[in-house]
């Protein structure tokens, strides 16, 4: 282990079980059932086993280009999602899979999207770093760096113009941090009163870059110090301590219109896209530590066998459903066919899709 | 001389300048502990020091409008964009101040700056990371753009851009960076703005640039051997400068041209050659001019549908015997 990740382990609780049981007793996680608590575990297996069966797609040359996972950081998406009611809404960056399986999309959708297929949650014409489901209140699935940022702002703009009491949960990582739109946006946020809660999923790296190499001033989310903006830190291994911390700022977005900036700690186990031979920024005894001392599932597993949520047969009955609805959504993916080539152009202008109420003249198109 | 690939050949255009002038370093996302994230700097951090090759934050703004600062106190900074497609959000600065910054200061001030990285389609990574911008690079007087083809292109652009007193844009590309080609040990430079005839042909002529040109020459294979047709390949390499007489040379000759390009069509880098032959070659023209480029629409994800999005050989063949 470096001597960094040496130095953080060490101010930590000792005992991420017992940390654990004090969260699933506070306001916001007593009341859940054990329904509700299987269904946690069981919607972040489900991320976990999509992921995994994704890179298999990859690595059979399905797949291609760039596929940021989610594996090690479930927990977030999760916890969050699970607290989102009708008026929420949620925005994140390219590492987007597990926040679109939190909130209800398919297997079948995200991972025929993989695939290019037109079967896919954007016909194929998105892609892994361009998932978007609005029914569901979820916008993306955004590939450039800190991009979604201003648009959680102008979502919980949007809420507030409407009178709607919502709030909208945008999701960066620590690299983002050092983007300059964010900043912009948090200066609005807070000048405007808008109800946003920026989450900064801290998996430890940008890319290949450790954030001692990429920023000064920790905890990044102190940087919401100077625009007077409500911040805090929390850790995303316990799905309970990330609704405890979140629940509060979403309750604030809510009832006070105020936005808030939550850094949660959390970890990557794969490389920053599958392509990332990740050998020269951690070492693989790194991963392994965290692994060892804070998965987020099994964390959650163990907690739920100790409070005789569910013994350990039906938790593995929920990862064998997982695991085979991961591997039919690969067949229905495969099985799906390409969009034809006239769809290229199609979907670009709202216009040249709804011919009849068109209203402009002259040529959209050039070839 | 030596067979290396095109990312050597930028890598070692890179560490002789870097070698030779004091002045000049490197900055970038990823560039220096990472290698580059297409491994184009592998090495550098380990000859010239974290001094000379810096790693950047994912601050595009930040960094390039550093660049341009430090160019202006005569530094000669070649900032990496890990790909073309993150320029935007550095757009005022690589636009606004790298470019205007000398004629506001009734050429007071230089900025000998480089800004290098991929900028190409063609690798299923969808709309956000797919962007070629050289036109719009092109579009704003101050500023310089070359696309080179092969390594030894590659190299001899990078190193005159370097050199050059004023900021250049060096657009590189993907899935180039494996093509392999003969490149000198010795130093040697390609002066930005002339073009080269990479295949002579009396029939039509194909101007393109970047990875187009390869695609170009592989089409003129096929249109030699089962059309009958001899096709010559100018490449631009240099799209800002423009060797115009080149173009013009090609186009007298053979009478007919067909322009290849990654852009999307409208004001694309054809469009500006387009208006030039016309005016300036009319009447040796016996056919329309004909353009290639990318589907008019934001880039597909979509694999198969991306490969048919941006030019390919069959659509260049199939343009070429339209007016051939
Ligand atoms: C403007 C911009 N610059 C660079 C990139 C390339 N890039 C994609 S992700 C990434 C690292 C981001 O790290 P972080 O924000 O910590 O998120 P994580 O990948 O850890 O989820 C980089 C440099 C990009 N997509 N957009």
């Amino acid at each position: 282990m470096s001597a960094d990740a040496k130095k953080s382990k060490d101010s930590e609780v000792p005992d991420v079980a017992a940390s654990m049981r004090e969260f699933a007793k506070s306001d916001i996680n007593k009341t859940l059932t054990p329904e509700d608590r299987l269904q946690f575990y069981r919607d972040m297996l489900r991320i976990r086993r999509f992921e995994e069966r994704s890179i298999r797609a990859y690595q059979q040359g399905h797949i291609g280009g760039f596929l940021h996972l989610y594996i090690g950081q479930e927990a977030v998406a999760v916890g969050c999602v699970s607290l989102m009611a009708e008026d929420d809404h949620i925005i994140t960056a390219y590492r987007d899979h597990g926040h679109a399986l939190a909130v209800g999309m398919t297997m079948n959708e995200c991972m025929a999207e993989l695939f290019g297929k037109h079967t896919g949650c954007s016909k194929g014409k998105g892609g892994s770093m361009h998932f978007f489901a609005p029914d569901k209140n979820y916008w993306g699935g955004h590939g450039i760096v800190a991009g979604q940022t201003p648009l959680g702002a102008g979502i919980a703009f949007a809420l507030k113009y409407k009178k709607i009491k919502g709030c909208c949960l945008c999701f960066l990582g620590d690299g983002a941090t050092n983007q300059g739109p964010w900043y912009e946006s948090l200066n609005l946020a807070s000048l405007w009163n808008l109800p946003v809660v920026f989450i900064i999923e801290n998996n430890g790296f940008s890319m290949g870059t450790a954030m001692h190499r990429h920023s000064t001033g920790t905890p990044l989310a102190r940087r919401a110090e100077g625009y007077d903006i409500d911040w805090g830190t929390c850790y995303g291994h316990d799905v309970y301590e990330v609704r405890h911390n979140v629940g509060q700022a979403m309750e604030r977005a809510r009832e006070k219109s105020r936005p808030t900036v939550l850094e949660i700690i959390t970890y990557r186990y794969r490389g920053h896209s599958v392509a990332d031979a990740d050998d020269t920024y951690r070492t693989k005894q790194d991963i392994q530590d965290y692994k060892d001392e804070k998965d987020p599932l099994n964390l959650f597993k163990c907690h739920l066998v100790e409070e005789g949520v569910a013994d350990e047969d039906a938790l593995k009955q929920i990862n064998n459903e997982a695991k085979e609805e991961a591997e039919t959504s690969a067949q229905f993916a495969e099985q799906s066919p390409f969009p034809p080539v006239s769809d290229i152009q199609a979907d670009v202008y709202w216009e040249t899709d709804n011919p009849d109420e068109k209203a402009s003249k002259g040529t959209l198109f050039f070839n | 001389m030596a067979i290396i690939t095109y990312r050597d050949a930028i890598n070692q255009a890179m560490a002789e300048e870097i070698a030779r002038d004091s002045d000049v370093f490197i900055m970038g996302e990823e560039v220096a502990q990472y290698k580059g994230a297409y491994k184009v700097t592998r090495g550098l951090l380990e000859k010239f020091g974290p001094e000379r090759i810096i790693d950047a934050p994912i601050s595009e703004a930040g960094f390039c409008g550093l660049g341009v600062g430090a160019a202006m106190m005569g530094l000669r900074p070649v900032v990496e964009f890990m790909f073309w497609s993150f320029c935007y959000v550095a757009f005022d600065q690589v636009i606004n101040n790298a470019a205007n910054i000398r004629y506001m200061s009734g050429g007071l001030i230089n900025i000998p700056i480089v800004f290098r990285g991929p900028g190409n389609g063609g690798t299923n990574v969808g709309a956000t990371h797919s962007h070629t911008p050289e036109n719009f690079v092109a579009n704003t007087p101050g500023l310089k753009v070359v696309c080179p083809s092969t390594p030894y292109d590659a190299k001899g652009l990078l190193k005159s851009a370097i050199r050059d007193n004023d900021p250049v844009f060096v657009m590189e590309n993907t899935l180039l960076y494996g093509n392999q080609g003969e490149v000198p040990e010795d130093d040697y430079v390609i002066p930005l703005g002339v073009a080269e005839v990479k295949k002579e042909g009396s029939d039509i002529s194909l101007v393109a640039h970047g990875r187009c040109a390869i695609l170009c020459l592989e089409a003129a294979e096929v249109l030699a051997t089962e059309h009958g047709i001899n096709a010559e390949v100018v490449d631009l390499r240099s799209i800002r400068p423009l060797d115009e007489e080149t173009i013009l040379q090609s186009v007298k000759k053979t009478n007919r041209a067909v322009l290849v390009e990654e852009n999307k069509p409208f004001c694309g880098v054809g469009s500006q050659i387009c208006s030039i032959i016309q005016e300036k070659a009319f009447d040796y023209l016996d056919a329309p001019i004909k353009r290639v480029s990318s589907i008019d629409a934001p880039q597909i994800y979509s694999m198969p549908l991306e490969q048919e999005q941006i030019p390919n050989i069959e659509r260049i063949i199939d343009t070429v015997l339209e007016i051939a």
